[in-house]
Formats: structure tokens, C-alpha cells, sequence
């Protein structure tokens, strides 16, 4: 038997008085690909954040003791205005250089590249550079928002591999989080379907009907359910 | 020849920790508050110049009440900081002008270091050593604060916590740098230094390091330029910083 990690039971999520989350509740086991899935506006972000503690809740979220958690936000606007080195990013966290180059050894970086200025990286380099950042002080689970928005394919594709593989390395507990359905079928054994109140959840070939898809995009669905014969 | 000695003390420490402080500022999109709040200690120090005392002594609870004011006017409004500073500032400097004696009036405006006593300089420099420390003891947080506030709580950093000592040394740096160029530049204090910094570095090291010596800098050659020509200070070392930000432009990274 593989050990809960998260149970969350009836969590409602007001902002500004407006309902984003509406009695959701879902467990994570040990070694889990959850995807969370739903179209903009979701309450996708929100829920992240909520299960980060910053964001005020009702009802019950429970990590198990003592878990560390790393995340991996959306976009980071503002990190471009500064000069700052890969290294000093990464020292935000850690300071053990030693560390720090064993992670970046790992997300598919050689050392000299924690001399290069982030603020001229490209988008999928980026991606990996956060999801290093993420993975400094060893997180069990990674909390991942909408790993490739931004990205073209083929960064895209990497950026899958480069999870599927930390995922072995490291024994990690992946929740993600995206609108693109795509992800779903290629990586996660659990999905959550989610506008603002849960529609659906469970393995993917169980959940992904017609029926249910058409709940959650309602005239997209053409396309996904398409994409989801292959 | 003492006199001067204690001015360049008094301005170096406030261009240098003004600077350094600044380079935190200009990554939080701050700079531009420095202005309101600066202007917003000119009543404070004209009632110091009506009263005879510090200027920087009165002009720090007003430095208090702009954080304050700011802080509650976007709560309230959501207005971009821009709209508030333009509000703040003729605020301030409209309240001042009610009363400030003409003959004070650029005292305040543009400061004077020229006349600075030795405990002056003493606690100036003191407080600036403050400032200065409590800046590197919290800089890689606010770093990461200033990028994210969600990854920085996502890694148990207190922001509120932060974002207060942060506000302080502010409040701190804006009311003495009045002591130096006045009410009215404080923000180009520290602001123009980070600028400059910005255009020569590739990471945060050089980044800071060039705040600090700009800042410093620009203190030297304003206050040497005021021996020699006779002319205010405090505008002098604007300009300086200024003709700084111009050479940064032609070796920008």
C-alpha cells in the first residue's frame, strides 16, 4: 500500500467574494501523475496556490508530515528586469554550490551555464531553469502550473522527458496543472477535470468521455475527442 | 577643511547606501514611490527649518505617513502607482509651499550638506551603516520576493515581515537623503545609480556593487564641485549621477 500524501475534502475557495473552488475533494498517493484539468479561468492556478497555504480556504487540506513541497509557477514577468546569473537564481534557495550544480547537472545543464543571465534565456530553457529551482532542498512533490505554456513543441517534448525521468530519479509525486488535454493521455495516471465545481475524476481512459469533456470545454470538444481516438 | 571632511562623509554614506538600497528598488518597480515620499517630507521639513531642527528628524514621520497613505490609497483604489504619486506629490509639496518661509525654500527643495555638525555626521553615518546592513541581510529574499510573492511564499518566507523592514530602510534612506539633495530629488538618489548599475551588469553582484559606487560616486563629485565652484550641492550631485547614467549608456551590456 502506498502512502496518502495530500487529502483535501470539501475545499471551497472564495476571492474577493466570488466561488473559484467549489467542494473539491481528491487524495494523493505516493508516486502519483495527477493532472488537473479544465479550461481557463478554472480555479487551476488558485487551487495550486491554496494547497501552497497562500491563499485562504474552507474545508480540509492534509499533507503528510513533514512533506516538502517544490513549485513551478506559471510565468515570471517581472525576473527579466533584474541581471541576475542562473547561479545567483538558484542561491535565492540554496547555497550549496555543490547542490546547486548537481540539479543543474540533472535538468540537462552543464556547469558553465550558471554563469548565463537569465534574461537571456529562451522560454523553454527557462521552463527547465523553474523546474530546477523547484527541485532544489529535495521536494517529494512538484507542483507544476501549466508546464508548457509558452514553449514550443519540441520544448515541450523535453520538458516531458525531463519530468518522466526526474519522476524515476527522484520518487516524485507530480500534481500539474493544464488546459491542454494532450498531457493528460502522454503522462498522468489520475486526472481531476475542474471548472471552478470538480466535473469529473479518475484514471484517464475511465474519465475522458465525450460526455464529460463536453461538461468541461463545451464546443471544443470536437478536436480533444479526436485527439483522444489516436 | 573639517567642514568638508563631515560633508563627504555625510554624503558618501547616503549616496552609497542610497544606491545599494536603490538597486532593490528599481527590481521591485519602486523607484518612482521614492518620489512622492520625498516629496512628501517637505512639510515635515519645513516645519524643521520654521523650528530649527533636523530636517531629516522631520521629515521621517512624514516619510511614515506617505508609506502609510500609499499603501492604504492602492489597497483602497487599485490605481496604478503612478496616478498615486502624482497625488502624493502635489500634496506634499503643495502643503509645504502654504508655509515654508521663502527664504528657506531651497534649503528644502535641494538640501544642504554644507553646513552639517559633527553629531550630525556621527548618527547620519550610524544610521546609514543601519540601513545598510539590514539591506544585505534582506536582499536575496526581497529578490525573490520582487520576482514572485507566490514562490516566495511558497518557500515559507514571511513577506509581510519583509516587505516592512524593506519599507523602513526606505523611509530611513529617503529622510536622510533630504539632509543632501533636498525634498524634491531624494528619488533620483536612488534611483539613478540602479539605473546606471542596470546597464553594465549581468548578474546581481556587479549589479549592487555598481549601485554602491555610483552612489558613492556621485556624492564625490557633487560636493567637489560645490568646493570649487561654489555651487549647491545637492543639484551637483544629481547631475553627476546623471552624466553617470549617460557613460553606462555607451557601455551598456
Amino acid at each position: 500500500m502506498k502512502d496518502t500524501i495530500l487529502e483535501v475534502k470539501n475545499l471551497t475557495v472564495e476571492l474577493d467574494r466570488e466561488k473559484i473552488i467549489c467542494n473539491l475533494s481528491f487524495k494523493v498517493k505516493e508516486g502519483d501523475t495527477i493532472t488537473i484539468l479544465g479550461p481557463n479561468g478554472a480555479g487551476k492556478t488558485v487551487l495550486l496556490k491554496t494547497l501552497l497555504g497562500i491563499l485562504p480556504y474552507r474545508g480540509e487540506i492534509k499533507w503528510k508530515e513533514g512533506i516538502k513541497v517544490g513549485y513551478v509557477p506559471q510565468r515570471l514577468p517581472f525576473i527579466k528586469t533584474l541581471p541576475m546569473s542562473v547561479k545567483e537564481f538558484f542561491k535565492l534557495k540554496e547555497e550549496r554550490e555543490k547542490e546547486i550544480k548537481k540539479i543543474l547537472n540533472s535538468i540537462g545543464f552543464s556547469d558553465d551555464f550558471l554563469n548565463k543571465k537569465i534574461a537571456n534565456l529562451s522560454s523553454g530553457q527557462f521552463q527547465r531553469i523553474l523546474v530546477g529551482f523547484a527541485l532544489l532542498k529535495n521536494p517529494e512533490v512538484l507542483l507544476f502550473d501549466e508546464p508548457m505554456s509558452g514553449i514550443d513543441i519540441s520544448g515541450q517534448e523535453s520538458i516531458y522527458k525531463l519530468l518522466e525521468r526526474l519522476k524515476k530519479e527522484k520518487n516524485l509525486t507530480i500534481l500539474l496543472v493544464t488546459h491542454d488535454l494532450s498531457v493528460v493521455f502522454k503522462f498522468s495516471n489520475y486526472v481531476i477535470c475542474l471548472n471552478k465545481c470538480p466535473i469529473c475524476q479518475g484514471s484517464p481512459k475511465e474519465i475522458l468521455t465525450l460526455e464529460n469533456l463536453q461538461k468541461l470545454y463545451g464546443q471544443e470538444l470536437r478536436f480533444y475527442q479526436h485527439y483522444h481516438q489516436h | 577643511m573639517e567642514q568638508i571632511l563631515l560633508s563627504l562623509i555625510c554624503g558618501v554614506s547616503i549616496g552609497a547606501t542610497a544606491g545599494y538600497l536603490g538597486t532593490l528598488m528599481l527590481s521591485k518597480r519602486m523607484s518612482l514611490v521614492a518620489g512622492p515620499l520625498g516629496h512628501l517630507t517637505l512639510p515635515g521639513i519645513t516645519l524643521a527649518l520654521i523650528f530649527g531642527f533636523d530636517v531629516s528628524l522631520g521629515a521621517f514621520p512624514f516619510v511614515i505617513l506617505g508609506i502609510f497613505l500609499i499603501w492604504l490609497f492602492e489597497r483602497k483604489t487599485k490605481l496604478p502607482l503612478e496616478a498615486l504619486t502624482a497625488i502624493v506629490f502635489a500634496t506634499g509639496v503643495s502643503i509645504s509651499l502654504l508655509f515654508l518661509p521663502i527664504e528657506k525654500a531651497e534649503e528644502a527643495l535641494i538640501g544642504d550638506i554644507s553646513k552639517v555638525k559633527f553629531l550630525d555626521t556621527l548618527i547620519t553615518f550610524l544610521l546609514c551603516l543601519f540601513v545598510f546592513l539590514l539591506t544585505k541581510s534582506i536582499y536575496k529574499k526581497m529578490v525573490l520576493i520582487s520576482i514572485s510573492e507566490d514562490l516566495a511564499k511558497s518557500e515559507k518566507i514571511d513577506v509581510k515581515k519583509y516587505n516592512f523592514l524593506y519599507l523602513l530602510c526606505i523611509a530611513i534612506i529617503v529622510a536622510l537623503g533630504v539632509k543632501v539633495v533636498g525634498g524634491l530629488l531624494t528619488a533620483a538618489l536612488v534611483a539613478i545609480p540602479a539605473a546606471s548599475a542596470r546597464n553594465l551588469s549581468k548578474n546581481l553582484f556587479w549589479y549592487s556593487f555598481y549601485g554602491i559606487l555610483f552612489g558613492i560616486l556621485s556624492s564625490l563629485f557633487g560636493i567637489f564641485f560645490y568646493k570649487i565652484f561654489n555651487i549647491s550641492a545637492g543639484p551637483t550631485i544629481i547631475l553627476a549621477n546623471f552624466f553617470i547614467f549617460l557613460v553606462s549608456l555607451v557601455f551598456k551590456k
